[in-house]
């Protein structure tokens, strides 16, 4: 069969910096092809190349997409593939689309500008493929404007674009990294589906290896630009080829394995927090009523425990991580330490390593300062070593955070929050921002660190697996709520909770 | 949409009381006797007691200011004996000194103004836009470095530079205007145009490069939008991606950058008017803070600060309407 | 959930303030700007100096010069210049041009600076009350903010520019009532910036390590601040000198015999047929300051704000 997309030796140069190194892979009708690949590796470079998108870029090697040889094509050539031979999907569900359009017209609209259809052909069109991809009273829904969409939707809706047209190729650019898991399991399924019924091939970029292993056929492997390896799926998990595929493979965090913790915690209780509730007011003067992000949650950590909270978006588990440090005021509830409950006992680790730190002060400051604050001796010092302590060169204290990368600005991050021996310590996210490799040294770090300071953590994440790693118990929030809450074998091996069984299942697997 | 409307009609009546009272208070609690200023030059000793008693200054403070609130609402006299100078409803003050209500004062130079400003924001938007837009689209190009430092010098130049360099050339030099005087739309269309020219120019060139500077920063910004990225990744011809998708949002900032120039826009009607001898509302402030006419200065600034209020609430509903992501709450 | 960047690392480089500095040196037609501003201040501070050295003082009338059949054009070319008088001499009252343009340079550069000084200081203070001290504090400052925005500044100027007794010094005056005017919109963006920083999770970092209000404000808040309020203050300072020039226009500024430049176009207006020179020296002058001020101005602003410079 001769491949609908083949790429040759392709190299992408931005001034002086190759972010494509020589990349070569064929893409048969039908078939799925993920590449996988660490913030920097060069695959959304790589995408933007496939339909002739790059401006600023010089592009050499071969690209025949669909019949069409990109990089000789003619202006009208290329517009032509665009969306007709090969469609595109982007990361960012919330900003792809045209705010100002209702969602059916930007549909129609591409439609006509590809098959000079009419009006009411294109209208009649687009209500067709909303409903194609899923959307509910697609009639109704095509009059909306994109902001009145959920993120799934949105996704959807731009496939429904693509599928509009019927391509031969469509590129996904990390389709659902945006989206909560059991949403991004239905949209994998969608591109499954779709791909069976209309002969599609498929090009899925995605950092994650459980998504392409769970969609594509055969997956692509990079890093720095260079393509280290290809082959099927099933092949290349079991028996990787390259040392990277192989750190790579091991970093990702699973559901699935036998679990990490079997401790056994027979520690007092620190933490109690009982009946906790936490209401915001939202809505129209008059109309205004109270929204509780968290609702009635009782639950207690032991000393030396890891309790991990896991929940999708708008479950209320950062604004319960808020509440546990006293960053936030609960409406009804308390939230207990023991022992004499002073503040500094109870730290916390912020999502965005980015943003927690001030950019205007340098990251040995930015650990002093809490000591500083307290009056506590040679707070310079102190610094110091917990900057070595996290695996940072204490030489560099006078440096910015924006020195630094990500997983070593999460190390300063966590240095400070350190500084004061705080016997509690809450991460809200601390590893989402971060790339796998990345994240498994910065929850390996935090496992030592809590052995070696006697620290009881709670530990928020929207990630099963990862949480499933670090955790003895486990809670799953959603609405607000904790619905089930248990050991972390249990409750991974026979989850009681409907719910729990549902995002379990949404988690794609390697 | 409905309470939101009641709202903001409740904020703007609020804010334009207390303007009201800050500008009165201003004005008339000022060192010097208000009956002298308000009776003003060639005034004699007669004449200001009648205007102390026309004005009711023996009542304390906040009862001058009732009255003042009644006579917005409906209208008032003022009184002394048997002369009586009537002042109808919305009365804004009675100037002594011309022996006429506020309001009839700044009617009367109203159309003189309108006529400015129309034809000034005619050649404003035209200009202004079109440049702003050709600049972002541009970019790179020769054409781009000559419009953004055309628009950097409009933008730097205060607009009297302008209308006086505008009548050396256009006036002294090649003598292809007259120098503006004023006739009333009604009498004669032509000569109306043909003496607003240069106004026109002065003011709508000054107004035309702050456009300019908006609409290219907004064009940029929408350029690299995602979105735009999205209709281009799906085959769209570049000049529709940009009629269709770059340039609404371009210009939706339009409208409340616009409500906002509007006390600009005053500014530069004032010093064009008195440039070239309009006899607008600007001219007339000019002339009563000249001969300390009090009741028309705070007239016309009260009337100049519901125009600004007024015209920032009816900003915010247009832009709700353009752009379906703002909710009015 | 964020995307996955890890942001690679720039090892080296400088702080916020270091870069824009870095990036301003970079920028050739805000430094021209910058080297202008300078020239005008250094000639507006050795005013008395550069008419000494002329020979010439800005109020003494050279009536001589004037030829009185033409209505009191100067005499000779180009509005009279001469070894003596290097810029010519007034129409109608034959006062030495260059000795009134650089003693009006201290006029609109002094009311210039002043009002900015002042309109930053008043809107920062407000701002910041409402910004960090939130609750009630916002709701009364934020209102009163508003109600600065409502009143036309310009018009509220001239008025009060007229009902102010003569005694008070009017340069001072001038710059009181153009920052009374306008320091609406310093503390609106004031408050805005405070209110976004008040929110960052280094701030929470903060809160969580024991630091308190004031050690919050002083320390997290502030550094950030000054950047954009210092962008603001460059692009208020030429607006301040618009507004001085067109006050003085309009005889609201300040007394004769003192000379500015706004002053000087105003009587210039009457002469414009007559004696070009007397209109092109104030107005040029007053172009070249304002028009060097808004490149510096745009140049700092581009280097404070990354977006603008990847593209402007």
């Amino acid at each position: 069969m001769t491949p609908v997309l083949s790429v040759r030796d392709l190299r992408i140069r931005f001034g002086s910096q190759e972010a494509v190194k020589g990349v070569s892979f064929e893409l048969a009708e039908g078939e799925a092809l993920g590449v996988v690949g660490e913030s920097g590796s060069g695959k959304s470079s790589l995408a933007l190349a496939l339909l002739g998108l790059h401006t600023d870029a010089e592009v050499t090697g071969e690209i025949r997409a669909a019949g069409t040889d990109v990089l000789a094509a003619s202006p009208e050539e290329l517009r032509r593939l665009r969306g007709g031979g090969v469609a595109m999907v982007f990361q960012d569900p919330l900003s792809s689309l045209d705010p100002f359009l209702r969602v059916g017209d930007q549909i129609a609209e591409v439609y006509r500008a590809h098959t000079g259809a009419s009006r009411k052909e294109a209208a009649a069109k687009a209500v067709q493929v909303l409903d194609r991809v899923g959307i509910p009273d697609a009639a109704r829904r095509a009059r909306a404007h994109p902001h009145e969409f959920s993120g799934g939707m949105r996704q959807r809706a731009l496939i429904a674009m693509a599928l509009a047209l019927e391509p031969r190729v469509l590129v996904a650019d990390e389709p659902t990294t945006a989206l909560d898991v059991t949403v991004q399991a239905r949209l994998l399924d969608l591109l499954d589906d779709l791909r069976a019924d209309t002969g599609m091939a498929l090009l899925l970029v995605s950092h994650d290896f459980g998504v392409v292993a769970r969609t594509a056929d055969r997956v692509l492997v990079m890093r720095d630009g260079e393509a280290v390896e290809q082959g099927p799926v099933a092949q290349v998990l079991r028996d990787p080829r390259a040392d990277y595929t192989r750190e790579l493979l091991a970093a990702v965090p699973r559901v699935d394995a036998p679990s990490g913790r079997t401790r056994e915690i027979t520690g007092e209780p620190l933490l109690t927090v009982t009946g906790l509730r936490r209401d915001f007011v939202s809505g129209p003067p008059l109309r205004r009523r109270a929204v509780a992000a968290v609702d009635d949650v009782a639950f207690q950590v032991r000393r030396g425990e890891t309790l991990g909270i896991v929940g999708e978006s708008g479950s209320g588990k950062s604004t319960l991580a808020r509440l546990i440090v006293r960053l936030l005021e609960p409406t009804a509830g308390t939230v207990e330490v023991a022992g004499d409950g002073r503040r500094r006992d109870v730290q916390m680790v912020f999502q965005d390593p980015g943003a927690s730190l001030n950019p205007r002060r340098t990251v040995g400051d930015a650990i002093a300062e809490p000591l500083r604050v307290h009056g506590e001796p040679e707070p310079e010092k102190t610094a110091r070593e917990l900057m070595a302590r996290v695996g940072l060169d204490p030489g560099r204290y006078g440096a910015y955070p924006h020195e630094f990368s990500g997983g070593q600005r999460q190390r300063v991050g966590i240095a400070r929050a350190l500084a004061l021996r705080p016997r509690l310590l809450v991460c809200d996210e601390p590893v989402t921002a971060l790339d796998v490799s990345t994240q498994a040294q910065v929850l390996g770090l935090l496992a030592e660190l809590q052995e070696e300071f006697d620290l009881t953590l709670v530990f928020i994440s929207h990630d099963l697996a990862v949480v499933r790693q670090v955790s003895d118990r486990v809670a799953v929030m959603r609405d607000g709520r904790i619905v089930e809450l248990a050991d972390a074998g249990e409750l991974y091996g026979s989850p009681a909770h409907p719910y729990t069984k549902e995002l379990l299942a949404a988690v794609p697997r390697l | 949409m409905t309470w939101y409307l009641l709202r903001r009609l409740g904020a703007v009546v609020t804010v334009l009381l207390v303007l009201s009272a800050i500008v009165y208070a201003l004005f008339y609690l000022t060192p010097g006797d208000p009956a002298v200023l308000a009776c003003g030059r060639g005034c004699n000793a007669e004449r200001l007691a009648l205007t102390r008693e026309k004005l009711g200054l023996a009542e304390p403070v906040y009862a001058q200011y009732w009255h003042f609130l009644e006579g917005l609402v409906a209208g008032r006299d003022y009184a002394a004996g048997p002369d009586v100078d009537h002042c109808a409803a919305p009365c804004l003050g009675y100037s002594f000194q011309s022996d006429q209500p506020v309001l009839q004062l700044i009617t009367s130079r109203f159309p003189v103004s309108l006529s400015l400003a129309f034809g000034a924001e005619v050649v404003a938007l035209l200009l202004g836009v079109s440049a702003g837009l050709l600049s972002a689209l541009r970019q790179g190009r020769p054409e781009e470095r000559l419009l953004t430092g055309v628009t950097l010098v409009g933008y730097a130049t205060p607009v009297f530079l302008v209308g006086l360099l505008l009548l050396m050339v256009f006036c002294a030099y090649l003598q292809w205007l007259p120098f503006p005087a004023y006739v009333p739309l009604t009498e004669n269309p032509g000569e109306w145009a043909r003496n607003l020219i240069l106004p026109w120019a002065a003011l709508g060139l000054i107004q035309a490069a702050v456009f300019a500077r908006i609409t290219r920063a907004g064009a940029l910004e929408t350029l690299v939008e995602d979105h735009i990225r999205t209709f281009r990744a799906y085959g769209l011809r570049e000049r529709q991606v940009i009629r269709r998708h770059a340039l609404r949002g371009a210009l939706t900032p339009l409208i409340t950058i616009t409500a906002v120039e509007v006390a600009q826009m005053m500014t530069a009607s004032v010093l064009t008017e008195t440039m070239f001898g309009l006899p607008g509302v600007g001219r007339l402030t000019v002339e009563s803070v000249g001969s300390v006419d009090l009741p028309v200065v705070v007239g016309v600034t009260l009337l100049a600060g519901t125009a600004v209020v007024l015209s920032n609430a009816v900003a915010d509903v247009l832009s709700a309407v353009a752009d379906p992501r703002v909710k009015l709450i | 959930m964020t995307a996955l960047v890890d942001a690679a690392a720039v090892p080296g480089a400088a702080p916020r303030e270091r870069r824009v500095w870095r990036r301003l040196r970079g920028d050739r037609a805000a430094l021209a700007g910058l080297a202008i501003v300078a020239v005008m201040i250094v000639v507006a501070l050795a005013a008395p100096l550069l008419t000494r050295l002329e020979g010439q003082d800005p109020t003494t009338f050279h009536s001589g010069l004037l030829d009185s059949a033409r209505g009191g054009v100067p005499t000779g070319a180009l509005g009279g210049i001469s070894g003596e008088h290097w810029l010519g001499v007034e129409p109608g009252t034959g006062r030495d041009v260059f000795a009134r343009v650089v003693h009006g340079a201290r006029v609109s550069l002094g009311v210039a600076f002043g009002a900015t000084v002042l309109e930053m200081l008043f809107g920062v203070v407000i701002g910041l009350g409402a910004g960090l001290g939130g609750g009630r504090a916002d709701a009364v400052l934020s209102r009163l903010i508003e109600l600065s925005l409502a009143f036309p500044p310009f018009l509220l100027a001239l008025a009060l520019m007229a009902i102010v007794p003569q005694s008070v010094p009017r340069p001072l005056l001038l710059a009181a009532v153009i920052s009374l005017v306008s320091w609406g919109n310093v503390a609106r963006v004031t408050r805005a910036q405070a209110l976004s920083l008040r929110t960052r999770e280094y701030v929470d970092a903060a809160r969580l390590s024991g630091a308190g209000p004031a050690r919050i404000a002083v320390r997290e808040i502030l550094p950030g601040l000054t950047t954009p309020l210092l962008v603001l203050a460059a692009l208020k300072a030429p607006i301040n000198m618009v507004q001085e020039a067109g006050l003085s226009f309009l005889g609201a500024g300040v007394r004769p015999p003192t000379p500015s430049w706004g002053q000087m176009l105003s009587s210039a207006t009457t002469w414009f047929r007559t004696d070009p020179m007397y209109v092109l020296v104030p107005g040029g002058l007053l172009f070249l300051t304002l028009l060097a001020f808004t490149l510096f101005a745009d140049g700092v602003r581009k280097a404070a704000d990354p977006r603008w410079s990847a593209r402007a």
